[in-house]
């Protein structure tokens, strides 16, 4: 608390941007997966930090708020300390590291480990909102594709991924379709989150700060990958247990350990194998 | 009159509006359910919810529509003190606020356009009452169902029908609000 600066108003933005947001927030909540122009504004941070999530985070925040971020799955990497410290300074919130104790969380490319309950809002940065961006470069056909229902290129690219590579190769930021009507991109999780998508207690709440859309996921809202029947959809993950926890139900980074090709794998929620270390789980790299 | 007009609004514009926020973010995500909101003390026939609301969301990129007994100059004065919103018709209203009957027909309102669903209005409905009970929701923000107590239920049907575009609705009466997106399925009580 003592870290605030009054200097600003609550939560950095002033009140006619925050009401922007809101109206598209609502928006989004209404219509889940459509994406939601509106006016992102300029953030002390340069683009690809989160400045969307931010500023879905700084519309949503009250005062009792208690603040998570998390940088592909870790509290303590640059961009999550930085941003938990934006918010602390500019609208006093109390901060955690713990899943289950935070009310708001931002998160940069994963969904935490620990199912999320009605009480917590999740906030997605996004750098690409678009799932066809890649497939066709033009924003009024991607719209106009989206108003129609067009997807059959999106399937057409998974299945040049089948053709090429025998499987589908899509790892992260892997296409959904939310209530059998908006293909919506995850932003780049990876694919292993993906059934955590749909029937999550918690709000989820994406914000492209850059592309300037928010787009949103109500509760219990379906959430289905894209696939084919024949090569249906599969939520890999590296086949090892935690090095440190053992655990063998998390998604997991490798890390190399020595110039002579020695890895480990290891949790990406550090909040999640920290919790099961300290409840005395054990992997075979623990020290 | 003056001074009613000049008080009512928020008294700490950003923590009043951002618990306010968050009031009708949960109503809206969780269709069904009931939300207290406070903060905003307007003149009659405004409800302290529908205030609180508009505080929240109006502002003077908001069109909004007064219906029926709710475009007199108590109102109309207060909501260009505290907000700035320009009062408008049904027809491009970004916002609209008064009793069931005084805001129909619905087919008067913006619904978006099959490339921007998001153009469509926002009405806030003023009930004497809101309960849990009555019609049947079912859809997204809700796990099974839920029920809300509705003013009528074809029109919503027919308003869901029309998704991705349609209206959105908040029903406000007095310090609480509850909302139904187009997104939701309303079904008679008892046909889930």
């Amino acid at each position: 608390m003592t870290m605030q600066n009054d200097a600003y108003n609550f939560a950095y933005l002033d009140e006619q941007t925050k009401r922007m947001i809101r109206r598209a927030i609502l928006k989004g909540l209404a219509i889940p997966g459509y994406q939601v122009p509106f006016a992102s504004r300029e953030m002390p941070m340069p683009y690809g930090w989160g400045t969307g999530g931010v500023q879905v985070s700084a519309a949503v925040l009250t005062p009792e708020d208690t603040f998570k971020v998390i940088d592909q799955g870790a509290d303590d990497t640059t961009n999550a300390v930085s941003i938990r410290t934006f918010f602390e300074r500019t609208a006093g919130v109390a901060t955690t590291t713990t899943t289950r104790n935070a009310t708001v969380i931002q998160t940069r490319h994963r969904i935490p480990e620990e199912p999320l309950t009605e009480g917590q809002i999740l906030v997605y940065q996004v750098p690409i909102p678009e799932p066809l961006r890649f497939l066709e470069p033009r924003e009024s056909e991607t719209r106009k594709m989206h108003s129609l229902e067009e997807y059959g290129l999106m399937h057409v690219k998974l299945y040049e991924d089948i053709a090429r590579h025998g499987h589908i190769a899509t790892s992260y930021a892997y296409p959904v379709k939310v209530e059998g009507r908006y293909v919506m991109d995850p932003s780049p999780i990876p694919k292993f989150d993906n059934p955590k998508l749909g029937n999550m207690a918690a709000i989820q709440l994406f914000g492209a700060g850059r592309e300037q859309r928010i787009y949103a996921l109500p509760p219990y809202t379906q959430v289905v990958s894209l696939d084919f029947e024949d090569h249906p959809f599969v939520a890999s993950k590296a086949d090892h247990p935690c090095g440190m926890c053992g655990a063998e139900d998390s998604y997991l980074d490798e890390v190399i350990i020595d110039d002579a090709g020695g890895r480990m794998f290891v949790c990406s929620d550090t909040d999640y194998c920290e919790g099961r270390q300290t409840a005395g789980h054990k992997g075979k790299d623990a020290a | 009159m003056q001074a009613d007009t000049l008080s009512g609004g928020f008294s700490d514009p950003a923590r009043q509006s951002a618990h306010a926020f968050r009031s009708v973010r949960e109503a809206l995500g969780r269709p069904g359910t009931i939300q207290d909101i406070s903060g905003a003390r307007p003149p009659a026939p405004l409800s302290s919810a529908a205030g609180a609301a508009l505080l929240t969301l109006c502002d003077t990129e908001t069109p909004v529509y007064l219906a029926g007994n709710h475009d007199c100059d108590a109102v109309r004065a207060w909501l260009a003190f505290h907000t700035g919103a320009p009062p408008t018709g049904p027809t491009d209203c970004m916002f609209a606020i008064g009793t069931w009957a005084a805001l129909g027909p619905l087919s008067a309102y913006p619904i978006g356009t099959s490339e921007y669903p998001d153009r469509a209005a926002t009405l806030i409905v003023e009930c004497p009452s809101l309960t849990t009970a009555g019609a049947t929701l079912t859809g997204p923000g809700i796990q099974t169902s839920a029920a809300l107590s509705l003013p009528e239920l074809t029109a919503f049907q027919s308003n869901h029908a029309l998704f991705p575009l349609g209206l959105d609705f908040i029903f406000t009466s007095g310090t609480r609000l509850a909302a139904l997106p187009r997104s939701t399925v309303v079904t008679q009580e008892g046909a889930f």
